[in-house]
């Protein structure tokens, strides 16, 4: 398991969508290395033949009936966007020159 | 009776005199807001109040108690228990009309436009919520000093932590503020805060409560539970909340069982539960760091148990010292994912500058704090090509590990009684500076998270002036028997004298001229 570097940890955080600082960044690459340091007791275990476990009590695939309920009206789902414009969310430009 | 006095009743004992008509909803929630007002400078359990809201939920109980008392005793016996007694919410509770934060900026303003499935249930069992209680940022921390408002104080000592995530609802309990609140427990987040303020708390087994409406941090690991000042009270509100709820896929069809009726009211009946009951002491949980008061108390906790009849078994979890690794694996990654959502343009803040991408960067890169950002950087590169293999599913085959651990114990014991925490509360920025030193304080609790069974707090004595935490863990589903285990144990201790003990600084509290809890000059968290 190798350590991270701080053009490692730039690259994270922007896959993360996270803008950092200078500061922040110099902080994160010596406490992500500490806390990558603790992981290292797992290379210890011999996992070769142990299924992974993603969750533990057995509930599979417990669905609700398929009946129409009572929504949220646009008015309330859209009263906490930073912006909107009739009954959108405004989503700032994705595509440069699209209007 | 005066004010102050009411606010010293456990919930079952205000559901008994609302129901004798002693004193009315209104005059009990009253009480609790004054005493609030009096002490939440000094202590800072509370992000919000809705005072107007408490007030009409009272007067609505009081209502109902006036119909169910003209139509007789069977009326009034039919009301729910909880009926008129205070409660407070942690702040990552969604309830409609009014502010959620989960302790982040992201979030700040940001009002519910429904209710959490245990916010419905709670309002229908007729208790009174007077708000919402602090908590560390979307519930990564374990003293309440990520959030972003500011730390909590614990009542026992004004300049120590309270514990945390859910470090405001543990205060405000131990403080007399409320008889009950609600926390969430991802890896140690409701006992942990419990065992440090003196109170009571249970985190039931995975899907035993609904989380539709709580803001989630890690979605195989988060549950909700109650925080109480003993184990009957902590069974009358899991009652209202446990059990199954179509808005969670997650959440199970197991049935619930009646947790109350299996409580005894006498402390003999109670304690009579504990002969031949076999109990695991895991040998991996008085590890290093262990705190020698904090280890003596639970061992003559044990020794109680042992001499009212339980049986001590010395057991093994061979995993135990990977759990600290697992969890911090799969908790980041997938806080990683559900942290995703905060985009700036939906809801919660925005800083509105630049095209999507840009927007995105300045939001999250603002909104965030310190402890969420490392956790989210730390789980992305968890889940990032190359190192998803050696790192998240690692983790996952790790988990396998621990969980097969607890079910060969469960197959010589009925319960595991270990420490909750190592240590009993720790100075206001005293491991800030250091994540791995903060994370290190939930090393007794997060195996449970990761294996998904139910374990509670109880108070079991003090080291150095300060409570700790007798931690007992069950078989998955099996709440009702902890709770019978802590009832008994609460039982064969009451005549001890630490039980009397209030919190040492609640005078404190009621001095105007105490500051507002803060991190000591010089720490950034």
């Amino acid at each position: 398991m190798a350590a991270l570097s701080r053009t490692d940890v730039e690259h994270v955080a922007f896959l993360a969508r996270l803008g950092l600082t200078d500061e922040e960044l110099s902080l994160l690459e010596g406490q992500l290395n500490h806390i990558l340091d603790q992981y290292r007791v797992l290379s210890e275990l011999d996992t070769e033949s142990i299924p992974p476990t993603a969750q533990v009590i057995g509930v599979e695939n417990i669905l609700r009936d398929d009946v129409a309920e009572t929504s949220l009206t646009p008015d309330e789902a859209l009263a906490g966007a930073p912006e909107r414009q009739d009954d959108y969310f405004v989503v700032p430009v994705v595509v440069e020159g699209a209007d | 009776m005066t004010d102050r006095r009411l606010t010293r009743l456990l919930a079952r004992e205000m559901a008994h005199g609302l129901r004798a008509g002693e004193f009315s909803a209104r005059e009990l929630v009253e009480a609790h807001l004054d005493l609030v007002h009096a002490t939440d400078r000094g202590l800072h359990a509370w992000l919000f109040l809705d005072e107007e809201a408490a007030r009409a939920a009272a007067d609505l109980a009081d209502a109902r108690l006036a119909d169910a008392r003209r139509e007789g005793s069977a009326a009034l016996d039919a009301l729910p228990l909880l009926l008129g007694v205070p409660l407070g919410l942690k702040d990552l509770v969604v309830t409609r009309g009014q502010t959620s934060t989960a302790g982040s900026r992201i979030l700040e303003g940001f009002v519910g436009p429904f209710d959490a499935t245990i916010a419905a249930r709670i309002r229908e069992a007729g208790a009174v919520v007077l708000g919402k209680t602090n908590m560390d940022e979307f519930a990564m921390g374990s003293s309440t000093e990520h959030s972003a408002w500011g730390p909590t104080a614990n009542p026992w000592n004004l300049g120590r932590v309270p514990g945390g995530s859910s470090g405001g609802s543990a205060a405000a309990v131990a403080a007399y503020q409320v008889p009950l609140a609600i926390g969430t427990d991802t890896g140690g987040s409701i006992r942990q805060p419990a065992a440090l303020c003196g109170v009571a708390g249970i985190k039931p087994t995975y899907g035993r409560v609904s989380r539709y409406g709580i803001v989630a941090f890690a979605s195989s690991l988060d549950q909700v539970g109650p925080l109480a000042r003993d184990a009957r009270d902590l069974a009358a509100l899991l009652q209202v909340i446990a059990g199954r709820d179509v808005r969670d896929s997650t959440s199970s069809p197991v049935p619930v069982p009646d947790y109350l009726a299996s409580l005894p009211e006498g402390d003999d009946e109670a304690a009579a539960a504990l002969r031949g009951l076999r109990l695991g002491l895991p040998r991996e949980y008085f590890g290093a760091g262990m705190e020698p008061g904090v280890e003596a108390r639970v061992r003559e906790a044990a020794a109680a148990l042992e001499s009212a009849g339980a049986e001590i078994v010395d057991v093994s979890l061979p995993h135990t010292e990977y759990g600290l690794a697992t969890y911090y694996l799969i908790a980041p990654a997938e806080a990683s994912a559900n942290l995703a959502r905060y985009d700036g343009i939906r809801f919660g803040h925005s800083s509105r500058q630049g095209d999507v991408l840009a927007n995105y960067l300045a939001t999250r890169g603002t909104g965030f704090g310190p402890e969420v950002k490392r956790r989210i950087v730390l789980g992305t590169y968890a889940l990032s090509a190359g190192y998803y293999d050696a790192y998240y599913v690692k983790a996952q085959k790790a988990r396998t590990l621990i969980k097969a651990d607890f079910d060969a114990a469960f197959e010589r014991v009925d319960a595991l009684v270990a420490p909750t925490s190592p240590t009993v509360a720790f100075p206001l920025g005293a491991r800030t500076q250091d994540p791995v030193a903060m994370y290190l304080s939930d090393t007794c609790t997060l195996p449970v998270n990761v294996a998904g069974l139910p374990g509670l707090s109880v108070p079991c004595g003090l080291s150095d002036g300060l409570p700790v935490g007798l931690q007992i863990i069950g078989p998955a589903w099996d709440e009702a028997g902890i709770l019978r285990i802590a009832r008994a144990y609460e039982a064969i201790t009451a005549d001890a004298g630490w039980r009397r003990l209030d919190p040492a600084d609640l005078p404190a509290l009621d001095d105007p001229k105490t500051p507002a809890p803060g991190l000591p000059a010089g720490t950034a968290v």
